[in-house]
């Protein structure tokens, strides 16, 4: 028979008659190439990140002002001063704090938020409460931006907490960052809570557990790698916010520890340095891509770290 | 523990309160699961409520049709509104074709045990997780300069802002294109379809709703992001209309973000008003993707 991919060659009228010539097997493959290269593409984007981020960020050190050790360990961060300082330290320490806080607000409303979806709330309250927290994660960060510098920190902080906090500081930024993150913590948790077989509940319940112990003690301990996830994924997409930090956690790259005071994180940087009128190939504009690729080799950590806790939990349950 | 020795241990060791207090402590758990869900809807509530008494006021016919101005109450925002236009249509003649080409690729007819189909797939979930700013750093490099060398344009805006949404239409796609059994494509092959003809007059069109809805979703999170026009250089101070793929343009993410960053009281409250503009625009292609989803989407 002529036609190559013929799985059977079964009896009656040839192949070639049902399905016309061999031939329009040829637009077959060319299309299959075409789809092929349009997926490829997105391999493209990310060799495209990868050489422009580290082409730039070897041309940096290249540079006289710039050490390595002095880029990893300085305590100064003033690429734009006529006597420079590149110690990333300062920009690393301002992204730490202001994602730590961002978690440890994320992290109980995330989980709570998820447990409440997936163990106690009626299919009508799950329908108007997941659009809602996708109307929150939907929401520009910009606007979010806006909200902790023009009302979270004079009307809350200052006003009804009464806290002494500069106009700019970390622990708005950090706060507001953490209510971004709430959705992404709250849906890769609930999925993995939804994944726990219903049998371990039923199990639970027929040995006398109440609905408070078998979420706390069956539950969670079930979904506790899709937890992590959910937990590292939103840690991830606190490392890279920009617009918030940009706005309202201030552009003073400092080593202080304390939240109330301006602080500037490596988006940040990036975003208040790419602002202006950066020359090709001066130090400030290559400063962007060194700083760039720290930020990318985190959120590509922390990512495959997440990737790697959602597979374990499908593995187990599905 | 064995079954024996649970017999023995009186029912509240094992469960650590008496059944009476089960109902109380229930019921208080279930509170503070209600109370932290509704943490961050209340925060956005008063955010939304905030913005709207801040920006209501702005809020006029020449606000929208007039171009930025350094005195607060001739500012508008037409320039940016059409900006964001122009951002959109560029962004949709990209992500469509290449994020619906490479969703067919992978659902269709990419071999997943082969090694360049995972690294593909692979790729595809941690492109959708790298910050946005980092594809700006990319489109200031190889877009607006480098190799393309587009300048500060509409269209290398556009590509930019494509690049960052392009993992997620791939995505959404995919399952768009998964939801459609496989009946359909199999009933096709064995009626002498060929594997094109199958999607193409079958499993596309049947999936087409899902498609637009991942699709309008793209453009909305796209037209929302700032991080990456900044770097790419979109200018905040532009008093006229694009008037081409070449033309140097803003976009209402940005004039609020350069707003915002007024230390005047007055441009703040701009922001505002942009801000409700931006988002009665993102509202209105949330409620055509949802329209999309329930109206049209087939239930199998």
């Amino acid at each position: 028979m002529a036609t190559s991919k013929a799985t059977s060659d079964a009896a009656g009228p040839n192949a070639e008659s049902v399905f016309g010539p061999a031939r329009r097997r040829i637009g077959e493959k060319a299309i299959a190439v075409a789809l092929f290269l349009a997926a490829a593409t997105s391999v493209v984007i990310t060799v495209g990140i990868v050489i422009s981020l580290t082409g730039e960020t070897l041309a940096f050190f290249a540079d006289q002002a710039v050490s390595v050790s002095g880029f990893l360990t300085g305590a100064q961060w003033t690429p734009l001063f006529s006597d420079p300082e590149f110690g990333i330290r300062p920009l690393v320490q301002g992204t730490l704090i202001i994602t730590g806080i961002a978690l440890i607000v994320a992290i109980p409303l995330g989980i709570g938020t998820a447990a409440f979806l997936s163990e106690y709330a009626s299919p009508r309250v799950r329908s108007a409460l997941k659009p809602t927290l996708e109307l929150l994660a939907g929401v520009p960060t910009v606007v979010f931006g806006y909200f902790a510098l023009t009302f979270f920190t004079p009307s809350i902080l200052k006003g009804l907490l009464g806290m002494d906090v500069s106009v700019f500081n970390g622990l708005a930024g950090g706060i507001i960052v953490g209510v971004l993150i709430v959705p992404t913590v709250a849906s890769v948790a609930e999925d993995a809570m939804s994944a726990v077989p219903q049998s371990l509940r039923e199990g639970a319940y027929g040995l006398g557990a109440s609905r408070r112990q078998v979420t706390v003690r069956v539950v969670v301990p079930a979904a506790l790698s899709g937890i992590t996830a959910g937990i590292v994924l939103g840690a991830s997409r606190a490392v890279g916010e920009t617009m918030v930090v940009l706005i309202a956690a201030g552009q003073v790259p400092t080593t202080s520890l304390d939240p109330r005071n301006p602080m500037e994180t490596m988006t940040a940087f990036i975003g208040a340095t790419g602002k202006g009128d950066v020359p090709t190939g001066s130090t400030g504009y290559k400063a962007i891509f060194a700083v760039g690729f720290a930020l990318f080799v985190i959120t590509l950590i922390l990512n495959t770290i997440s990737i790697r806790f959602v597979r374990r939990y499908r593995q187990v349950y599905e | 523990m064995t079954t024996a020795e649970a017999g023995e241990r009186p029912v509240s060791e094992v469960l650590g309160v008496p059944p009476a207090a089960h109902k109380a402590r229930d019921r208080g758990f279930v509170l503070v699961l209600a109370l932290l869900t509704s943490i961050a809807l209340l925060v956005l509530a008063v955010l939304l409520i905030d913005t709207a008494i801040d920006g209501v006021p702005q809020l006029s016919l020449s606000f929208l049709t007039s171009f930025p101005s350094a005195f607060p109450a001739k500012a508008g925002i037409e320039s940016a509104i059409t900006g964001t236009l122009w951002l959109m249509g560029v962004v949709t003649f990209v992500i469509v074709p290449l994020g619906v080409a490479s969703a067919l690729y992978l659902e269709e007819f990419a071999d997943g045990t082969r090694l360049w189909n995972r690294i593909i797939e692979v790729n595809i979930q941690n492109l959708a997780a790298v910050p946005s700013i980092v594809y700006g750093i990319l489109g200031l490099a190889y877009i607006v300069r480098g190799p393309l060398s587009l300048g500060r344009t509409v269209l290398a805006g556009g590509l930019t802002l494509a690049l960052v949404v392009l993992p997620v239409v791939i995505i959404t796609s995919r399952e768009a294109l998964r939801a459609v059994p496989p009946s359909i494509k199999e009933g096709a092959l064995a009626l002498g379809a060929t594997r094109w003809q199958a999607i193409w007059r079958q499993i596309l069109p049947s999936s087409i709703p899902g498609i637009a809805t991942g699709v309008i979703l793209s453009i909305s999170r796209a037209i929302g992001e700032t991080a990456p026009l900044i770097l790419v250089g979109a200018a905040t101070f532009v008093a006229f209309n694009p008037t081409g793929l070449d033309s140097p343009f803003t976009a209402l993410p940005l004039q609020i973000f350069s707003w915002i960053s007024q230390p005047n009281d007055e441009f703040r409250m701009l922001a505002a008003a942009a801000i409700i503009v931006l988002l009665v625009l993102l509202v209105i292609l949330n409620a055509v993707a949802i329209t999309l989803r329930n109206r049209y989407q087939q239930r199998w």
